[in-house]
This record gives C-alpha cells, structure tokens and sequence, in this order.
C-alpha cells in the first residue's frame, strides 16, 4: 500500500498546491460557481497543459503522463482541498477510466489523448434512479438499426458537468447486455438540461436522448460497472480526504483567533477533544483513501482483473467511499459548529465545503450502500475460500 | 562490527557455553557476564557498547542457535533503561547483573489513588532520618508487585517546591515489613495489579536514583520505555516445544510474566471474532447488524492502515505526522465498537458469563473487559489533550496547580497530608 509517498510524488503535490492556491482562492471558487458553466477556460487549459493534470495517469503513447492511480489521486486530493471548479473529475478521471476500461485500441487511440491533453471534455452518464450504479437500474436501451447504426433511446441524471462536455459515454442495455457508448453533445435526439445542485461547485445535467446515433465501446469486461464504480469511488474518496483536511485546518485557525470569556476558544476542552477526535477521523479516512488508490493501482489493466482482484478492489474502493463521505460530512459539520453563528453565514467558506460533503455522501451511493457492498464482496470472499 | 563477526563470535560464544540442561538462573549469569545478554549496554555494565543494529544481530544469533537470553519481561527492563540512564556506579552495578539474570522481579510505583493523569501530583511522601528515607503513602495499579522484589518509587521530598520539582525517585526494597502488597480485584474478574501500602517503609540513601527533586525526570524516562516492555511480555511465548530444564524453567517465568496479560486480547474487542461469530449465530444474515459489523470492519481497517503509515513514515526517514499520535485513541473507539457488535451478534446470550457464555467465557470476557482499554495508560482524555496541545497546537489549560506542592488544592486522603 501507499504507506508513504516518494520524494517525487510529494513534489508533485506541492506544485499542484501552489498553482492552486495560486489560481483557486474561495473568491475564484465563488465567482465560478456562480457562472452557468461552471469552469473557466484559461485555467483549464493551463491545468490540463502545463500542469499536463488531466492526462497524468493516461499511458504515455496515448498523450498522457504514463504515471497510475496514486498521481491521480494525489490530484484529486488537491482539487478536493481548493474546490476546483472545472471538469476534472468528470472528464480526466471518470471518462479516461471508462475509455481505458471499455474502449478498444483504436478507439482509445481516437479519444484519449483528446482527453488527455484537456482539448476534449468528457461527461459519463450511468445514473438513471438508482444512488449505486447496476445493471438492473439501466433502462436506456442501445437499439441497432438496418443501416447498423446505434441508436441510444432513454434519459440519464446526474450527469457531472454534462452540460459543458464536448462527449458523453453512456451506460445502455443492448441484447447483449449493458454497455458504453459514446455520443457527441451536439447530437440529433439528445437534449441537456442543467440541474440545479445543491453544490454549484459540482455542476450536473439530466440528459434526455431519443434515437441518438452512438458508437459503441467494443470492450465490455463483465464487471464493467463494478470496476468503473470502484474506480469513480476511490478517486472521490481521495478528493473528499482534500477537503476534510481544509476544513479540519479551518476549524484549528478559528479557533484559536476567537476569544471568549477572556480566552482563546480552541484552550477550552470541549473544543479541544472535538478538534482531537476529528484529527482521529480524518487521518483513519486519509488511510482508507490511500489504500485504496494503492490497489487500484496495484491492478494494472482494469479490464482484465482476476476474481481476487475484483473483490479486493470492490472492498476496498467502498470501504473507502463510505469512511471518507461519512468522515467528510461529519468534518463539514462540524466546522460549522466551531465557528459558531458566524460558520452558518453565506460569507464565511465553510458551507462551500460542507455541500461539496453533502452531494459527494450520496454521489455513487450512499455509505450504508457501500459498507453492504463491502461485506458482501468480504463474505464472498469468505465462502469461496471454505469452500476450496 | 559487521554482521558476520558478530554472527561468528555469538555463535562461538554459544557452542562453548550452551546447555539446554542448566538451570535458568546458572545459564543466565553466564549470559549476563560475558556482555551478551545486553550488547547495547555499556562495557563497564554487563554489556558490550554495541549498537542497537548490532544488538538486534546478537539476540537474532540466540534465537537461530535455538539459546535462551537475558531475561526480559515484565518491568525489570524499565528499571534497566531508567538506572543506566539516571543511576550511580553503584546501583547499576548492584542491579542490572539480577534484572538480566531474572533473579530479580521489579515493579513500578508511580500512580496513586490520588494521582493517576495527574502522575506528578503523587502524595506519597519520603523522609530523611539518618541516613534512610522513611516512606509513607499507597500507590495503585502495581502490575506484579506481588512477585516483585524491588520497586520503582516515586515518592514527594519537597513538599515547598512546585509539584513535579519535589518528587524523588528511589529504589525501595519490596520485601520488608513496611511494605505491604495487595491485590486489587477488577470488575472483569481478574487481578492483573495491586495495591501498596507503605507505612513506615525504609529506603537506604544509596538508592536514590538521580537527584533529590529529579524524580519526574526519572520517571519520563521509565514511562517513554514502557509500551516497548508491553511487546515484549507478549511476544516471549513463542518457544515452547524445547527440551531441557532450561526451557521448563523459562515457561514457568512466561506463566508468571504472561499472567496479568491473558485478558488484555478481550480488552482490545477481539475484531477477529466477529466474523466467525456472526457466521455461526447467522447474524450475518441480519442487514441492521451487516451494517454494524461493516463500520467495525473499516474502523479496523483504517486504524490498522494508520499505524502502517506510521511506521513507514519513521522508516523512511519522514518527520512524524499526526498519524503517529493516534494509535491509542483509535485502539479505544475499536474496541468500544467492537464490544457493542459483539452484543448485537450474541443476543440474549451476551447476558451470560463463564463457561456457558458463548465461546467459554471469551465473549463474556470481551464485553466486561473493553472498558479498560479507554483508561489504562493513559484515559482517552489525555490522549486528546496530547493530540489537541501537542499535533494540533492549541492552547494548553489555564493550570491551577503552581507555587509550592503544599498549597496545590488536591485530593485528600490518609496519607496526603503534606503538613502531617
């Protein structure tokens, strides 16, 4: 596992931290979330090329960085810490793990170093009603027609900055079972329509398709959704793990400036227990994150995973997004409470982060959700080995 | 010295001197007296000046020889480390041959029933008259004082300065009428520690350790070592199944050295247990109680992986972060957890103890022992305070307790009487 990060990866870290504390102070966090699409341009681009951040974990052939899960992770945690407003997660870690996972060579040759280099932005789309992505919640249907053509009909939620996305890789059942299929934005037959989210700084979109022409992705490992849904949790995981500590260090500073009865509030116990349990919590989060990017990257080709990598991978990836969501939001929580009246007003920061918790606690599924997913792929485990 | 000559020479040493059919104590002396029982310590003191490296390499070519070392269970390696760090000429040659050779038990007597955070505010008090110091108090929580033939004091010889400069620290000899050892019953059935009582209790001058009025830097030194001589008791078990009188002596001294620690895996919650048990009563079936034993499962987890990073972190050469201040606290919620899952799990049957509680008597023995784990070595209180004061970098407490000892308001009791 990660129990420590090299030298280079920590100076990795650090550059990401100083261009975000650079370009994404709260004031710029607010003024994008404010804006429709959610994201601005030049610093899009300058995250994507010269920080090169959306195609770190990309093969090198490809156009990306040739590095794994850990840099992503260590990116995701960053962004997670300054709110980063742009489509990162949507497009460089969920779209780029759905491509890698289900598109053929030539098609990944197509679409990943688009991705890779920032020029094309992606948007993955599997949620129809269900929290937890399965097979059995997947309604839109991937017809073909007589000039064999496919053509998606049905509609898709939750869509992460789906208005924005040049591209959108769709979950669908086909007779052959569920797949991905891309379609461009600008498509007959789909509409998009932004949804209104809690958290501004996550943009969301509803999409409507009828008989939208589509290209399959031909590589469709059984265990598609599952991987892409342990993969899409543990980056998740690593970005909370970012803002818990923001806010766990928010908490600290405060309290330590605010003085009441003639003393600094952070001197009384009742504070200081609470701010020892929350250090507890995050750090026993920061492992759950960080083991679990160490076995997603630990298990290479995610197409081609053996039945005890899969199960390790699924335990691992949702004990981590249950840990850290609860972690973050009792983090968030918190925060609130330590700052006292002030921490409930629009224009202190805490409640940008606390509704970055709130969406991100439900996002792919809730905790309950993941600790049955966990113990399930644990049991299973269990009675396989008995049985042996 | 490299690894191979060192090797060489103890596996020489050995084949010279070993034999299985010695008594323990005949084999010991001879294993203190050449310098290998304690490579790292000085030359001048039973040891040979190595370096802890060096030292591991010494007791790795015992246990490859199959030979027994210096003794080292429970608090003798306390007074080692605290003697050769504070100790004169003379004590450390009286003492450290008899911790080595296991002749000699020790035990600790630091907390009171007044004093347990609050170590430095002990009451027991020592008194010059003559050349003895007179001791006067009870301390509690003794572990093997009972076998005990020497004990780690610290007792108040200045009741006008501030608290922690009037303590002493002393070596007092167990065995004599002022002294006397009780056992102190837990609510969990077992009796892993005891009680002292001194009355009139008699310490010659010349075993006084350090200086008059450093006994709480005495005392740091002792409790900084001590969750190492924890490993230690635990991992001695590992030799049985050897012959010779030797090894029959060695199981008696782990017996003994092992006693008061049997219950301590309970103490922690038994995490290792759940699975099996929600199997075999088919709570596992039961969502509510998947859901309990899940959250249980990934505090483990975490608090296990935290540790790791802890270790790896020292291992490469990184400055120690927080998560190598957490241990205690999240072995505590572990086991307070792991307790209420146990609960959840056993039903109806987690009302019964002894043989006809579920897996005779252990689950039992889980539920009424986790309890502990929140206050030994440490309550989780004052583990928050270190991680809030010491990691986060809060404020300290306004404190109440500077200025002379005898004005510090304190719990009173028969012998905290400074002005008696």
């Amino acid at each position: 596992m990660t129990l420590v990060f090299t030298p280079d990866q920590d100076q990795f870290r650090d550059s990401i931290q100083r261009f975000l504390k650079d370009k994404m102070p709260t004031t710029e966090v607010r003024r994008l979330m404010a804006t429709q699409r959610g994201f601005d341009d030049d610093l899009w681009q300058q995250a994507s090329q010269q920080l090169a951040l959306t195609g770190i974990h990309i093969s090198e052939d490809l156009g990306g960085a040739g590095f794994g899960a850990i840099e992503l992770a260590i990116a995701c945690e960053e962004m997670g810490r300054s709110l980063f407003c742009g489509p990162y997660f949507s497009s460089a870690v969920l779209s780029a793990y759905a491509l890698m996972l289900a598109a053929d060579q030539d098609q990944q040759e197509q679409w990943l170093p688009g991705l890779a280099s920032g020029d094309i932005r992606a948007s993955l789309a599997i949620t129809e009603t269900a929290t937890i992505w399965s097979a059995a919640d997947i309604q839109t249907t991937a017809n073909t027609s007589g000039d064999g053509q496919i053509r998606l009909t049905g509609s898709k939620h939750f869509v992460i900055d789906g208005q924005t996305a040049d591209l959108l890789i769709v979950a669908a059942q086909s007779p052959s079972g569920v797949g991905l299929y891309l379609i461009e934005s600008d498509a007959p037959g789909l509409s998009i329509s932004p949804l209104n989210t809690m958290d501004p700084t996550r943009k969301m979109a509803s999409l409507t398709m009828a008989d939208v022409p589509a290209i399959e992705l031909s590589r469709s490992p059984e265990s598609l959704l599952s991987t892409l849904l342990s993969a899409a949790c543990i980056l998740l995981a690593n970005e909370m793990v970012g803002g818990a500590q923001q806010l766990l260090q928010s908490s600290v500073e405060y309290t330590q400036l605010r003085y009441q009865f003639g003393r600094s509030i952070a001197s009384f116990q009742a504070i200081k227990h609470r701010l020892a349990d929350l250090l507890l919590d995050v750090e026993l989060a920061r492992s759950a994150a960080y083991q679990a990017a160490q076995t997603l990257a630990d298990c290479g080709d995610l197409a081609q995973l053996s039945q005890a990598q899969q199960r390790q991978l699924t335990e691992h990836a949702s004990l981590a997004k249950a840990a850290v969501s609860e972690t973050y939001l009792k983090v968030a929580l918190e925060t609130i409470q330590l700052h006292g009246g002030i921490g409930f007003t629009w224009e202190n920061d805490t409640h940008l982060w606390f509704k970055r918790a709130k969406a991100s606690e439900v996002l792919f599924g809730t905790p309950a959700e993941h600790r049955e997913r966990m113990l399930s792929a644990m049991t299973e485990a269990a009675t396989k080995e008995n049985a042996a | 010295m490299n690894e191979n000559r060192i090797h060489t020479e103890v596996t020489q040493w050995l084949g010279q001197h070993w034999d299985p059919n010695m008594d323990l104590i005949t084999w010991r002396s001879l294993v203190a007296d050449s310098g290998w029982g304690a490579p790292s310590w000085p030359a001048d003191y039973y040891g040979k000046g190595m370096s802890p490296q060096d030292a591991a390499m010494v007791e790795q070519a015992f246990a490859e020889y199959g030979a027994v070392g210096a003794a080292q269970s429970g608090v003798r390696m306390l007074a080692a480390v605290t003697l050769l760090a504070h100790g004169s000429h003379e004590q450390k040659q009286k003492y450290l041959r008899g911790i080595l050779t296991g002749e000699d038990q020790w035990c600790q007597l630091f907390s009171e029933p007044g004093s347990g955070s609050d170590l430095a505010g002990a009451t027991t008090r020592a008194d010059l008259r003559g050349d003895e110091w007179i001791v006067n108090g009870q301390k509690v929580w003794n572990t093997s004082a009972h076998h005990a033939q020497y004990g780690l004091l610290l007792a108040r010889t200045d009741w006008d300065a501030p608290k922690h400069q009037g303590l002493t620290y002393f070596i007092i000899n167990m065995e004599q009428p002022g002294v006397e050892v009780r056992q102190l019953a837990q609510m969990n059935g077992h009796a892993s520690f005891n009680e002292v009582f001194m009355t009139d209790a008699v310490v010659n001058r010349d075993d006084l350790v350090g200086v008059e009025g450093g006994g709480w830097q005495c005392a740091m030194t002792t409790l900084a070592n001590e969750r190492r001589s924890f490993d230690r008791a635990r991992d001695v078990g590992g030799r049985k199944a050897r012959k010779g009188k030797i090894f029959s002596d060695l199981e008696e001294e782990f017996a003994i050295a092992n006693e008061p620690y049997t219950w301590y895996p309970q103490r922690a919650g038994r995490v290792d247990l759940i699975m099996p048990r929600a199997v075999e009563t088919g709570a596992i079936n039961d969502p509510a109680t998947r859901q309990d034993i899940a959250r249980l499962h990934i505090m483990a987890e975490c608090a296990k992986w935290t540790g790791d990073r802890a270790k790896a972190a020292a291992k490469a050469g990184k400055p120690q972060g927080p998560e190598g201040s957490l241990g205690k606290l999240a072995a505590s919620n572990v086991a307070r957890l792991a307790s209420r899952v146990h609960t959840a799990i056993s039903g109806n049957d987690a009302m019964l103890t002894g043989p006809d509680s579920p897996m005779d008597g252990t689950i039992a023995e889980i539920l009424v022992s986790t309890p502990a784990i929140s206050i030994a070595g440490g309550t989780d209180e004052i583990q928050k305070n270190i991680i809030a004061e010491r990691v986060l970098g809060l404020p300290k407490e306004p404190r109440f307790d500077d200025g002379p000892f005898r004005d510090v308001r304190r719990n009173t009791g028969p012998a905290a009487d400074g002005t008696n």
